[in-house]
């Protein structure tokens, strides 16, 4: 009698740990769907710029004969960028900091023509191109927070048991290295007032 | 991330629930009152409560947003409002993109409204769209979308139709007490038990006037808390609390009322609609906290999550939570960007030019002559007492003869 209560017991426990397991399981199935759903909303943000830059070039030229150079890294940026889309989480961040280094230092050099500045169509393109920004950085910071979840989720006790028996890996976050972006709100304060009162 | 704001749910559910006990008391009392019978009283409580119920979840968003006189665009007709709310969809992980409203109204606010996630809107006054640069417009629109994502719309549909039924029920209940009520009483009186009678009648007659005063309160209470939550959730979301901030400044400074709103889709707004110059809006009765203190909040932050937002609540109100459950949970700190360089530039040019102006005026007034650098342009000034023939740059070293 004794040993049936036992054999029941344990049973019991079987039972809620593989009930537990499961709920850990699909908790980590439903975290890497959306970190995957994340990732692909920075793709097509990502496309949607490399449609864009043609387009922006193709405006610019007309006005900017002196600034092939700049021009020209652009579209090289963009076509390295284009063609690594199918290359891991790493290399692409790297390649499309450039891109985004490259175009604000387009946008930078605009300034300098005015003609360009007032130009309808380039307006409309600057919003295009200033909210693809937005939205590129937007999904990355979704994206990044998502992955701090499921990471975190797949390190912490005791669903990295679990994460560890099926095999969830974690993920990569896309992090981008832009010196530009990072310089890009600097004012210089040219003749303060006391250092140039020095009289020699 | 999200886990923290089930804490605040629960506590706003709660307050509904609270809400719809108060119904069903009212239609408890009125019932033993008028009908000599509770069952029929809570019967027909739940039937007001029922048929408003299905039409603000049929039709309710439609309703509003005709009310307040909205117009739907599309990307094409404000390519930038457009632009922005799409930003803050992608920002906040919105599954689906809201239809964008558009109030032909000089008053400065914004609201969101929705009765389920598919059917979900935003609306913004002409007013307001023009006087923000982008970074304040996008400000806005976050607080507007994690009124959505936190499900804040559907929270208070389903609460100011427990609202709207209390207040109709006391209202008819009212009326038919004093024409009709002389009669009942004499009836039930044969009945006996005229002592529990009296109390009853007092019980129900105070619940009359109290309960709508009590579900106001609760429902204006659940109105206030969500308020602080979506500051947070959109300083979040744009990683910016300036751009808020600012917007919120620029609304604290001009007082035009929109024309189309009432009492009761104020709580909806961004900012009281009502909200008057040099009253002060923190009272049982506002539907938002005031704005200052929201601003306030917002600029203490110093970082864009919700533990940011809640250490700064606690240093500018010194009181209860603003996001109650979220200082055990998540206590990291999430990093601020910076501001659009579009956005702000203008303005900041325009203060240093006035500045280094008004400053140049006082050396000219102390008879210091001025002079540019030939090599780096940099302006020199020179004392009165000054009479060297030439005089060394001290930004670059170039000698300039005078």
């Amino acid at each position: 009698m004794s040993g049936l209560i036992a054999v029941i017991i344990i049973a019991a426990i079987v039972v809620i740990l593989l009930f537990i397991f499961i709920g850990i399981y699909n908790g980590l199935v439903g975290l890497r769907n959306q970190v995957k759903n994340a990732w692909a909303q920075i793709d097509v943000q990502l496309k949607r710029r490399y449609d864009l830059i043609p387009n922006l070039v193709e405006t610019v030229k007309g006005y900017m004969q002196h600034e092939r150079q700049t021009l020209e890294s652009v579209t090289n940026a963009r076509n390295l960028a284009q063609s690594l889309s199918g290359a891991g989480v790493a290399d692409r961040a790297k390649a499309e900091g450039e891109l985004s280094g490259a175009l604000s230092r387009l946008l930078a050099v605009v300034e300098n023509y005015p003609d360009l500045k007032a130009n309808q169509n380039f307006m409309a393109l600057q919003e295009e191109l200033t909210s693809t920004e937005n939205k590129i950085s937007f999904s990355r910071q979704y994206y990044n927070d998502e992955v701090l979840k499921y990471n975190n989720k797949t390190q912490m006790f005791p669903s990295n048991m679990v994460a560890g028996m099926t095999g969830f890996k974690a993920g990569e976050f896309f992090e981008v290295k832009n010196e530009v972006e990072r310089e890009a709100v600097k004012v210089s304060f040219p003749g303060n007032p006391p250092a140039a009162t020095g009289t020699k | 991330m999200w886990e923290q704001i089930k804490s605040n749910q629960i506590r706003s559910t709660l307050l509904v629930v609270l809400m719809g006990a108060v119904l069903l008391l009212l239609g408890y009392f009125l019932g033993v009152l008028l009908l000599d019978n509770y069952v029929a009283g809570l019967i027909i409580a739940l039937l007001v409560w029922g048929i408003m119920t299905m039409v603000a979840f049929t039709q309710g968003d439609n309703i509003v947003l005709s009310m307040a006189g909205a117009r739907k665009i599309g990307p094409k007709d404000h390519p930038r409002l457009y632009n922005i709310v799409e930003e803050m969809k992608i920002a906040s992980g919105l599954e689906r993109m809201p239809d964008v409203y558009i109030i032909d109204d000089p008053a400065l606010n914004a609201f969101a409204t929705g009765r389920s996630k598919d059917h979900t809107a935003v609306a913004i006054t002409t007013g307001l769209l023009d006087k923000l640069n982008r970074d304040e417009l996008q400000g806005v629109i976050a607080h507007e979308m994690s009124h959505i994502k936190n499900r804040d719309v559907q929270l208070m549909v389903l609460a100011s139709v427990l609202l709207g039924s209390i207040v109709i029920l006391s209202y008819y209940a009212s009326r038919m007490l004093f024409f009709s009520g002389g009669s009942r009483r004499s009836s039930s009186k044969d009945s006996g038990g005229g002592g529990a009678q009296i109390i009853i009648l007092v019980v129900g007659l105070v619940l009359m006037i109290l309960a709508p005063i009590v579900a106001q309160i609760i429902y204006f209470g659940i109105s206030r808390k969500r308020e602080y939550l979506a500051d947070a959730s959109g300083a979040l979301f744009t990683r910016y609390p300036e751009g808020l901030a600012s917007a919120l400044e620029k609304l604290q400074n001009n007082n035009t009322q929109v024309q189309k709103a009432n009492k009761a889709t104020a709580p909806m707004y961004i900012s009281n609609p009502f909200y008057k110059k040099g009253i002060s809006a923190n009272d049982l009765f506002s539907t938002h906290p005031p704005l200052a203190e929201r601003i306030r909040i917002l600029r203490a932050m110093s970082g864009a999550g919700y533990a940011d937002y809640e250490k700064s609540y606690e240093q500018v109100v010194k009181g209860d939570h603003a996001i109650p459950g979220v200082a055990g949970l998540a206590a990291q700190s999430v990093p601020l960007r910076q501001a659009t360089t579009g956005a702000v530039a203008g303005e900041l040019q325009e203060r240093v030019d006035r500045t280094r102006e008004t400053s140049d005026m006082m050396w000219k007034m102390n008879n210091y002559k001025t002079l540019d650098c030939e090599d780096c342009g940099t302006k020199l000034r020179l004392p009165p007492s000054f009479n060297q023939p030439a005089v060394r740059c001290p930004h670059c070293g170039h000698i300039n003869n005078l």
